[in-house]
């Protein structure tokens, strides 16, 4: 991985000293090794503190949406998975794509430290990336995790090494050996009954604390102004008053998304309560699987989502009763 | 000081549960957080909670008054004030140093009556951080994770559990629960305070650049070019503002029900493009300066008003909970010029 960052880190200066691009919207070193953070960097600051590792999970492609007026070029570093969220923001004309120099990633998965302390591990002074296996240093000692049981979830469902859109590509990736099939966790709740779903959901969604963390880091959810941002809307919140808004605002938002979603898996990486939203968006993919034909939001530009796009051949309404619910 | 065995830890929760409310931490799908304790519930007091124990006496959503027509008069009825006695069981030192915080702003100068009432019937009942994490900065503001404070403080060490007044409030507390309690002497205690002491040291976060800032920083402050790249990184979310202990703006809302209308208040967040709306627009269009809000509120603007007192308790949960790792310990060691 440092070689990785090393080879980044001086294409990107190269971008920058001939003038390709203006800015970079990379990642800059933290505190510890895990706590990386998206950032801009210009031809003023240089790279300083640039970094590229194993937590470098977030997908940067959103922070372009708030550049779409500015005239400046935007290198961007974007991992496979990211690259739908790409495509999918071009298509809704939500970013200038003129401005965008896209470097695509090689990539083989990325680490939740999340994971890593619910394993009981706390104290993290560094994290040691050994491909098959992680050591980890702390103040309470080292230990070792299997690489795979820490990855970011969207890793353990990993979409594959390609990258759907870019400008030049930098690194091998590999898929990473999924864990879990894609709409195993959608199955299990199908498999429930309407009660037994319900209270999964509600339990879940209790926790919810409104911070929008979910809306905000998602590269669907683009709105200017959000509907529950809209004091004149008079569904605005800035917290669950009610069980009732707990669920509403979290299934608005799937339905809001539905179609669109990439299922970059975002929202559940950034819920500090750890709810499962993607498990939403996912019962959505897979439903529009199943009416309307395989379809991937963000495969390509441009294309025209199965919800939008009338053909004859579409589903009838009677479904909703045909599938009793599920 | 008295002691109890650990595994007699339900028979005490129990007895407390029968006589009143009990708030603990209690873990649901793997997310530990405050919540009132029921005979069977998941209580880990080994994890630092999500949320911080604010709401329990700044819950995040509570009624205020209601409106209602009768004929053609307008009733308007007092949200009702918390008249009897709770426990928050197993808070934190962070948490309980908010607690004052807190006070400052709710209690000092305009009063806030829900507070009051809430801060005036719960019992705190501290807990000693046996292991922190390398997320936590307390030190920094004079906090002991040793010395928890609060009515009782209470450590886990040996298969017991310590509990040791510190309050009048807290000796009553205690006076009614004492058959389930032996006596003990505090060595073990002691130990673990030693024990705990020396992982303080080791902690990485312990050398904030505080003289950088305070009420007289202002001017100093205000217009650093840093702000920009630091904002840059924000994504406007408000999981910082909600997981912090010491946050304490809130919202006033009305609500049309059925038959009038419901006042509440909710917790608001700088982050929010709303925040301290008015008529005339908001203060602040920019997000950078929604961002900016934030840390001189806690850096500056507190303790201009509050004696010179920061209102960061370093429980590091925005350190540990944002989505893209921006936090007051990254603008602090950037500002104050030792990044």
């Amino acid at each position: 991985m440092q070689g990785l960052e090393l080879k980044l880190k001086e294409r990107l200066q190269k971008l920058l000293d001939d003038g390709t691009v203006d800015c970079v919207i990379g990642w800059t070193k933290g505190e510890f090794i895990y706590d990386v953070t998206p950032a801009i960097f210009t031809k003023e600051s240089g790279l300083d503190g640039f970094v590229y590792n194993s937590f470098c999970g977030a997908n940067l492609s959103k922070y372009l949406v708030s550049q779409i007026t500015s005239d400046k070029k935007f290198a961007v570093i974007l991992k496979p998975c990211d690259t739908y969220s790409m495509n999918q923001l071009i298509t809704e004309h939500r970013v200038n794509r003129e401005n965008i120099y896209i470097i695509g990633v090689g990539c083989s998965g990325h680490i939740d430290i999340d994971k890593v302390k619910a394993q009981g591990v706390s104290g993290i002074t560094n994290v040691i990336d050994n491909d098959n296996n992680i050591i980890i240093n702390s103040i309470y000692g080292d230990s070792k995790i299997e690489k795979a049981s820490v990855l970011l979830s969207k890793c353990q469902s990993c979409k594959g090494s390609e990258l759907k859109i870019s400008d030049e590509i930098i690194g091998e990736g590999i898929k990473t050996p999924t864990c879990d099939e894609r709409f195993d966790g959608v199955k299990k709740l199908e498999a429930m009954t309407a009660e037994e779903r319900f209270a999964f959901w509600k339990s879940e969604l209790s926790k919810c604390i409104r911070c929008n963390a979910c809306r905000n880091i998602c590269p669907a959810c683009t709105c200017r102004t959000c509907v529950f941002d809209n004091a004149r809307s008079n569904v605005a919140a800035k917290a669950n008053a009610t069980e009732f808004e707990e669920k509403m605002f979290h299934i608005i938002r799937a339905f809001h998304v539905a179609g669109r979603c990439t299922d970059c898996g975002e929202c559940s990486r950034v819920c500090p309560q750890s709810i499962p939203l993607h498990l939403l968006n996912r019962k959505f993919i897979k439903d529009i699987n199943e009416f309307y034909g395989d379809y991937q939001a963000g495969e390509e530009s441009n294309q025209r989502n199965p919800l939008v796009n009338f053909t004859e051949s579409d589903i009838e309404a009677t479904v909703i009763s045909d599938k009793e619910g599920k | 000081m008295k002691k109890l065995a650990l595994s007699n830890l339900n028979s005490l929760y129990n007895a407390i549960n029968d006589k009143m409310k009990l708030y603990l931490p209690i873990e649901n799908n793997g997310a530990v957080n405050f919540g009132e304790y029921s005979d069977g519930a998941n209580v880990n007091l080994n994890k630092m909670t999500i949320k911080s124990a604010k709401d329990a006496f700044f819950p995040q959503c509570e009624d205020l008054s209601n409106f209602k027509k009768e004929g053609k008069h307008i009733i308007v009825e007092q949200g009702e004030l918390v008249s009897e006695n709770f426990v928050i069981f197993g808070v934190r030192a962070c948490d309980v140093r908010a607690f004052h915080i807190l006070d400052t702003v709710f209690l000092e100068g305009y009063l806030d009556t829900f507070y009051e009432a809430r801060r005036k019937h719960g019992i705190v009942i501290s807990l000693s951080c046996n292991k922190p994490e390398e997320s936590c900065f307390c030190s920094n503001f004079g906090i002991d994770p040793a010395e928890p404070k609060g009515d009782v403080e209470s450590y886990i060490t040996d298969g017991y559990m310590y509990f040791n007044p510190v309050t009048q409030k807290g000796a009553e507390f205690m006076a009614q629960f004492d058959s389930l309690f032996e006596n003990s002497d505090d060595k073990a205690v002691k130990e673990l305070q030693v024990k705990i002491g020396d992982i303080v040291g080791k902690l990485p976060l312990s050398n904030l650049p505080l003289n950088e800032f305070g009420g007289d920083k202002l001017d100093a402050l205000f217009n650093r070019p840093e702000w920009q790249g630091l904002s840059e990184s924000c994504i406007g979310c408000g999981t910082c503002t909600y997981v912090c202990p010491t946050c304490q703006c809130y919202d006033v809302k009305d609500y049309k029900t059925n038959t009038g209308v419901k006042r509440f208040r909710c917790w608001d967040s700088c982050m929010r493009k709303d925040f301290t709306m008015m008529a005339h627009g908001t203060n602040r269009p920019s997000h950078l300066q929604r961002f900016r809000q934030r840390f001189m509120h806690k850096l500056v603007y507190h303790p201009a008003n509050h004696n010179g007192e920061f209102s960061c308790v370093g429980c590091g949960r925005c350190v540990a909970k944002c989505p893209v790792s921006m936090n007051i310990v990254k603008v602090m060691k950037t500002l104050g010029g030792n990044k």
